[in-house]
């Protein structure tokens, strides 16, 4: 079917930040570090009111084997621990650190003891690195491979397909040493046959430096992609560099890929390089209502008021405030949330970019049935979601999808299409967790 | 500040809209519309007008009366009437014109659902369903550039016959030859299919299958220049690139697209050589928008790392 179109979508790029060289910020009042910015068990905290505490110095250790590790990205006092409503409507826990403005770094930072792989792997978990593109897995458990499992390529993602951010190009422009280190530690212990560097063909600098910088190493190849959305997707960024499909309820590393975000691993680098672990992020800045569109290093618990305060403020009143890109990013509530680690960009649109249009009868034109990268059904979805039918759900793979929102940014009718094919998702783990339950009920 | 939005992302859109889609449509129908007021005259303009309005009128009355929002603003009415109009002869009573684009819209399109729902293609339903109410009127075919409006066989007719009568190739080609408003003139057609493929509204898939397949079939059955005279004849242009691509009759996929045009030329290419009517465009059209659902069933694929149960 592909070969009669690619599928995927040409989104517009705006990137206007790309030159925008990454400044810090004037460090908040106060920071709010959520306990659980990561996929896995929320961390559990290591301090209590009134502590004081540095940069880089532990306040909550893992709550389990997926799970990460949190840091101050301020110093200063634990004002209070609290209890916060995440994007994803669900209770966190978060430690509220008031600054004392002097951003003095933890002096018991030294950097870890790396020797073998799992000396390496105990250093990723200790540096509280997740995965910097957005996902937020706790990467030490992606690496964590299993005696005997071979991995055969480790792609580091810097395809960066969504529109505005532009945070992961600079990390190529500006953190290209410890990219460089990243790189060598992962081919030292993890010992991939090679590492291809993805990267989207609009993004010229970063490409002529990565190619620079990595012409002498050997079993490492930095690949031009095209600037198809989501050419980034994990899925979609395995099958346009290895050609290899990952299937159905299986991992990446089932076909013996580990997918790296570019500043998830130049993250690595810098904490086993100087001890320092992940506590500030570069974030691109942008949309309508931004009076100055720029990348900006933000403690991570950085208010989003705040990064935008440090951005000039507001040219529009915002009707809109983004987390992450256009296509998969939240819209929040309040300008009080906090950053998180997988945060890479904060948009802001005035009036006119934040309106919906309405939804309109399908017309049947089938560009999301051919736009859809895993070549599912958006509509079939919605139909058979509508007549609450969960076995005609499974049979069209509902559960393959990646909600990457091709299929609603192509439909001419405006139709909530990957909306949709959320709840969908959701009634048809309903049903097998259901059936699950009667099964061990009768068994 | 205090009254932020919230939707689930995306949180871009593509400018595409179907208001948009339809007057692309349009757009490529203006070429066959134009050079049909010159080929037959003023009275083509008249017609192609009252299909339009009746058309229009008939879908805004209609959903005033069941009660669902108008949206005659999609354009998709003003669509079926043009279409209506270029697949009539030019000397149709107003009436029966009007009759038909009601049809259209209420009978093929609004009981079925609207736009998006209807199986079968409101146009070519409505004209089959005047070849059969108004045979006369709707057989009796007039000449090019004539004035009085001399009636004429149509090259369909003559080639059926076996007739020697016919235009020449060039002729057949500009549309100076007898047939309905919009199906003569092959070169404004192919401007107007060739900006739908280069709008990415159709796909180039419907359209070569359904022609190509007819010109093979030709070609066995009566040789290169018989082949020509079939493809250039009849509406097979104006199906094939205007009707056969329609979104809501036609398949979604590629080799569903590929399947649907194939057939058509097969069930065209039949009732031309064998039946009792001399064109089989709209029939063949029908029949494959009836196959629709099930050419859209065979041809779903298996998503990317699907596994087979």
């Amino acid at each position: 079917m592909a070969f009669f179109r690619m599928p995927g979508v040409k989104v517009p790029h705006r990137k206007h930040t790309s030159n925008s060289i990454p400044s810090r910020i004037t460090p908040p009042e106060e920071v709010c570090l959520l306990l659980s910015m990561h996929i896995g068990a929320p961390a559990i905290p290591a301090v209590k009111p009134g502590d004081k505490v540095k940069i880089g110095q532990l306040v909550a250790k893992e709550g389990g084997y997926v799970s990460s590790p949190v840091h101050a990205s301020v110093s200063g006092t634990v004002k209070r621990i609290d209890d916060i409503t995440t994007a994803a409507n669900t209770l966190s826990k978060a430690i509220v650190i008031q600054s004392d403005g002097l951003m003095e770094k933890y002096e018991f930072l030294t950097p870890p003891q790396v020797t073998d792989r799992p000396s390496f792997i105990q250093a990723v978990k200790e540096s509280g690195v997740v995965g910097l593109g957005g996902a937020a897995f706790p990467t030490a458990v992606k690496l964590n491979v299993k005696e005997g499992v071979t991995v055969e390529e480790i792609i580091i993602n810097g395809a960066e397909c969504e529109p505005y951010i532009t945070a992961d190009t600079r990390t190529f422009i500006d953190r290209a040493d410890e990219l460089l280190y990243g790189v060598d530690l992962l081919l030292k212990y993890i010992q991939p046959k090679r590492i291809i560097i993805g990267i989207e063909n609009n993004k010229k600098e970063a490409i002529q430096k990565a190619k620079k910088l990595f012409e002498s190493v050997k079993d490492v190849a930095v690949r031009e992609l095209p600037s198809v959305y989501p050419q980034g997707g994990e899925k979609v960024l395995i099958y346009s560099t290895t050609k290899k499909i990952v299937p159905e309820g299986k991992l990446p590393l089932d076909v013996g890929v580990i997918v790296l975000n570019v500043t998830t691993v130049a993250a690595i680098a810098r904490y086993i390089r100087t001890g320092m672990p992940l506590t500030e992020k570069c974030i691109t800045v942008d949309g309508s209502a931004v009076n100055a569109p720029a990348n900006l290093i933000v403690p991570i618990g950085t208010r989003i008021k705040d990064v935008f305060a440090a951005a000039g403020g507001f040219k529009a009143d915002p009707e809109k405030i983004i987390m992450g890109g256009p296509m998969m990013g939240h819209s929040m509530p309040d300008t009080e949330y906090p950053v998180m680690k997988g945060t890479n960009a904060l948009l802001a649109f005035d009036k006119k970019d934040a309106e919906i249009p309405e939804e309109t009868p399908c017309i049947n034109c089938g560009s999301c049935i051919q736009r859809c990268p895993l070549h599912l059904d958006p509509p079939a979805f919605g139909k058979a979601y509508m007549l609450k039918d969960p076995k005609a759900l499974e049979k069209l793979k509902v559960n393959l999808c990646m909600e990457c929102g091709v299929c609603s940014y192509v439909c001419p009718a405006k139709r909530h299409l990957v909306q949709r094919n959320r709840l969908a998702k959701n009634m048809l783990k309903e049903h097998n967790e259901k059936k699950k339950a009667e099964e061990n009920k009768n068994g | 500040m205090d009254k932020l939005k919230l939707s689930p992302s995306p949180h871009i859109l593509s400018k595409k809209t179907v208001s948009g889609i339809m007057l692309d449509v349009i757009i490529a129908l203006l070429p066959a519309a134009v050079a049909s007021v010159l080929i037959f005259g003023y009275r083509s303009a008249l017609v192609i007008g009252v299909c339009v309005v009746s058309a229009v009128l008939s879908e805004f009355l209609f959903q005033k009366i069941i009660k669902t929002k108008v949206l005659i603003g999609d354009l998709s009415a003003c669509v079926t009437g043009v279409l209506l109009a270029l697949n009539l002869p030019v000397s149709i009573p107003l009436w029966q014109a009007a009759l038909g684009s009601v049809f259209a819209i209420v009978v093929v399109k609004g009981l079925f659902g609207g736009i998006g729902k209807n199986f079968a293609n409101p146009a070519i339903t409505a004209r089959i369903m005047m070849l059969i109410a108004f045979t006369g009127t709707m057989t009796a075919y007039t000449a090019p550039l004539s004035p009085d409006l001399a009636s004429t066989a149509t090259p369909l007719e003559a080639l059926k016959a076996m007739g020697t009568d016919l235009p020449s190739l060039k002729d057949m080609f500009l549309g100076l030859r007898g047939g309905c408003l919009g199906e003569t003139c092959a070169a404004a057609l192919l401007l107007g299919g060739i900006y739908l493929i280069a709008r990415g509204i159709i796909s180039w898939v419907t359209p070569v299958c359904y022609i190509g397949t007819v010109f093979i079939l030709a070609l066995i059955y009566g040789g290169f220049d018989y082949a020509l005279y079939q493809v250039l004849a009849g509406g097979l242009i104006l199906g094939a690139f205007f009707m056969a691509t329609d979104y809501s009759t036609t398949p979604t996929r590629p080799w569903g697209k590929v399947i649907f045009g194939i057939g058509c030329g097969i069930i065209t290419a039949a009732i031309r050589f064998y039946g009792s009517y001399p064109e089989g465009v709209s029939f063949s059209i029908l029949l494959m928008n009836i196959l629709t659902p099930y050419i859209d069933k065979w041809t779903r694929p298996m998503p990317i790392g699907g596994n087979k149960k």
